[in-house]
């Protein structure tokens, strides 16, 4: 047994509204810089629907991810070491810009410079790729909504392997969101893909990262990643993906995306491991084993031979503590609600769902039935068919009955608790019906439903014997390391780093009221104004006086 | 003038490219990538890049051969004038074709899709041509010199190779080079005008050649460890005195 520890995610997909925030605090935190425009480290999507970039999930066509050979031995779909190399010069699997989106801004100066004319004058979108006029086709979410669905949603990959037809009218429609961040995979095969060895799955939480420093832009990354959740920065040349906002984590908050969630729909905590039964678990042979595989691979917090050998792993007590109070082990391994997207990759992902309940009570609530009764909505489950092989295309590799099973115990549940709530006598054959008892549907109920801000992120510290070299904390280093070096001498981002964790207003402010499209220019501008010891003015925290004007 | 154009000058482009690798290296690991630009265009890419990479593969390999191994090796191996002569040829017409070619196709998508374009670098554009005019020159040099034999015929291994491994050696002799037919001359100018440009450029790809790949983990484990921030922690100790 070898126990690692694992930062993870569980989404609750039935709060979710579909108010993106959770992607606008992201790309401002992350992926506001130029060259990073069409990357969302967080996305979120309608289903059905095709996802981003367009049908990412049909694996046939883009082989992402892992697949067993014909000696069922798990191998790299994209095929092999050499054929990998051998592609370096030209990815055949990487999808084009126009497959994400061509990203723009609009020429808001010819709203205020335009000479008076007989017309209002209009913003033109302009292409931040090539600067020129562009006719907007597609966005990381077109198809929000639905919106444009009966156009395009019959090319859903999950949707195509359902066999009964879905009519996308009006009262047969089916929605729900889908939020999406990189999965930090027990088996990344992003990392797999890596010719230059560059992306690392960090030993202490199990984060995946990119080391700018070593990835050379071969991009088998993108195409290895069957999520598409690693993205090529044009300007750099170097790929990027979600950190799991590390710098927070080490320090003990909560991801962006998490701590900005107005549905609250987010838990984070901490799942032990045992990493010599990963491999083995992703070489299961039957797609539909791999959900039961997985959990096989998670480790027993309480159980004492797990915390004899994490103690000998190195993993502190108290990690040990926060991951017997995970959120995240109740959710999958206790209450069994949770589960994995897309176990068919293989890569066996870290970011887990609660499959949402809605479009089945929606319907029932239609059709003038009680939507709390157990009776109806269980007959509901097992009646509306082309919802439940949807959410089990999507999270059980096409098995119905993990997700019946989650979907009566969230059913369940609703019945259990009106009665509460209404002041009747609980039914305790309502939690039978589901092989839980009262007091576990309760406990379930809690943390579903009420969990306050440290229950839904447990969250240890990164020890503070190391804390000098946290990104967040650090104070070594005074600020006038940073601006120097030649810029643009072999294109954006060359010379010395810059401190990834917090960029400034003030280079926010230069790139808002910036000239160009996208320049670069403001990269002298960046300053850690955390790192600031206050002594001396470094360059770029005052704007730079422009003559004559 | 020989010693000047065939010793003092390659031996600073090769102190160039030596010292300019190392400090590039240490100053600048973030700029040091592909700079691919497949995101912006894919179809021109997909036939230019491989053709053009595998083909300079080829001509690199036969640079090698033909510079660093003595005529007097391949002969000591029974490999005749005329079989070398067949093989280098041939081979070096296939893999320069394959590059011209190539770089012809890449060249013309770099000038005519727009987000390629706006992407080039001042020192792209300069590379590039002394990228073009070296393989335009080497190509000279095998159809002009080895096969239509312009200006008479030249064996170049016992001119310019040796020339090649005497410099290597630190014991230059130009009078070899001195005596060789001006394509030759100008391709080995160029060349080593490109080598001394190469640290500042995007060719330092080159060296990261992942061949690693082929043995190393699947997976990568790393711990969080003092490198891993944006810059070295300072020691927690102060001097004394």
């Amino acid at each position: 047994m070898r126990v690692m520890a694992q930062m993870a995610m569980v989404m609750n997909l039935d709060k979710c509204i579909g108010c993106h925030t959770c992607s606008v605090t992201c790309k401002q935190a992350w992926t506001n810089r130029s060259g990073t425009e069409y990357i969302w480290f967080n996305n979120v999507e309608t289903r059905p629907g095709l996802g981003y970039p367009r049908t990412y999930e049909d694996q046939e066509k883009w082989k992402g991810g892992w697949e067993l050979n014909d000696r069922g031995r798990l191998v790299l779909k994209a095929g092999g070491r050499l054929k990998n190399l051998l592609t370096i010069f030209s990815n055949p699997k990487l999808p084009s810009i126009g497959e994400y989106y061509e990203p723009w801004t609009y020429d808001y100066s010819t709203l205020t410079d335009a000479p008076a004319q007989e017309h209002t004058p209009v913003a033109r979108p302009k292409s931040l790729i090539s600067g020129k006029n562009m006719k907007i086709e597609w966005s990381a979410n077109w198809d929000d909504d639905l919106g444009g669905s009966t156009e395009t949603a019959h090319r859903d990959p999950m949707l195509a392997k359902i066999a009964e037809k879905v009519k996308f009218e009006f009262e047969q429609t089916f929605m729900f969101y889908l939020p999406r961040i990189c999965e930090h995979c027990l088996n990344p095969s992003c990392a797999a893909s890596c010719p230059s060895g560059a992306i690392y799955k960090r030993e202490e939480d199990g984060i995946v990262l990119v080391d700018q420093d070593k990835c050379r832009g071969w991009r088998k990354c993108v195409s290895g990643c069957p999520y598409k959740k690693i993205y090529f920065n044009h300007r750099t040349g170097k790929a990027e993906k979600c950190t799991f906002c590390f710098p927070r984590i080490e320090v003990g908050l909560p991801t962006v995306c998490a701590e900005t969630c107005v549905g609250r729909l987010r838990y984070i905590g901490l799942m032990l491991y045992d990493a010599d039964k990963v491999l083995e678990a992703a070489s299961t042979e039957e797609d539909h084993g791999l959900y039961e595989a997985q959990r096989d691979v998670f480790l027993d917090p309480f159980d004492a031979d797990v915390i004899r050998e994490a103690e000998k792993a190195g993993i502190a007590r108290d990690w040990i503590a926060a991951a017997q109070r995970s959120p995240i082990y109740a959710l999958i391994n206790t209450f069994k609600v949770a589960l994995p997207l897309h176990p068919e990759y293989r890569t066996m992902p870290m970011v887990w769902y609660i499959p949402p309940l809605s479009p089945v009570v929606d319907v029932v609530a239609e059709t003038g039935e009680d939507a709390e009764d157990k009776g109806n909505l269980f007959a509901a489950i097992d009646a509306l068919r082309i919802p439940v092989e949807y959410l089990a295309e999507l999270f059980t590799a096409g098995d119905v009955a993990p997700v019946d099973a989650v979907l009566k115990k969230l059913a369940a549940m609703r019945c259990y608790m009106r009665d509460i709530n209404m002041g009747r006598d609980p039914d305790a054959s309502i939690p039978a019906a589901v092989g839980m008892t009262e007091e576990e549907m309760y406990d379930m109920y809690r943390l579903l439903a009420i969990a306050k801000y440290d229950e839904r992120y447990v969250i240890p510290a990164a020890h503070t014997e190391q804390a000098h070299s946290l990104e967040e904390l650090s104070t070594e280093c005074s600020v006038s390391e940073y601006g120097g070096g030649q810029q643009d001498l072999f294109g954006e981002g060359s010379g010395v780093p810059t401190p990834i964790a917090v960029e400034n207003f003030q280079m926010l402010q230069d790139r808002q009221t910036s000239d160009s499209l996208a320049g670069p220019e403001d990269k002298g501008a960046r300053i850690n104004l955390l790192n600031w010891d206050g002594k001396g003015s470094p360059p770029g925290l005052f704007p730079s006086k422009r003559s004559g004007s | 003038m020989n010693d000047f154009l065939f010793v003092v000058v390659p031996y600073i482009c090769l102190t160039v490219f030596v010292a300019g690798h190392l400090w590039r290296y240490r100053y600048d690991k973030f700029g040091w990538t592909t700079r691919s630009s497949q995101l912006y265009e894919n179809r021109l890419l997909r036939i230019g890049s491989p053709l053009f990479h595998f083909g300079m593969l080829g001509v690199v390999g036969g640079h090698v051969f033909g510079l660093l191994i003595p005529q007097s090796w391949t002969d000591a191996v029974g490999i005749g004038e005329h079989a070398y002569h067949v093989a280098a040829v041939g081979g070096g017409l296939l893999a320069g074709i394959a590059t011209v070619v190539g770089l012809a196709i890449l060249v013309y998508r770099r000038r005519t899709v727009g987000p390629v374009f706006s992407a080039t670098t001042v020192m792209d554009k300069v590379m590039y041509a002394f990228l073009i005019v070296a393989i335009l020159l080497g190509m000279w040099n095998t159809v002009a010199g080895s096969i239509l034999t312009i200006g008479g015929e030249y064996n170049y291994r016992q001119g310019v190779s040796v020339w090649f491994r005497s410099f290597l050696a630190f014991q230059p002799d130009a009078d070899l080079m001195g005596d060789a037919p001006l394509g030759f001359q100008l391709h080995a100018l160029v060349a080593f005008g490109l080598f001394a440009l190469w640290p500042f450029t995007r060719l330092v790809h080159v060296f990261s050649a992942p061949l690693g790949y082929l043995t190393r983990p699947y997976i990568v484990y790393r711990s969080r460890d003092q490198e891993l921030g944006s810059h070295r922690p300072r020691r927690g100790w102060d001097r004394v005195g």
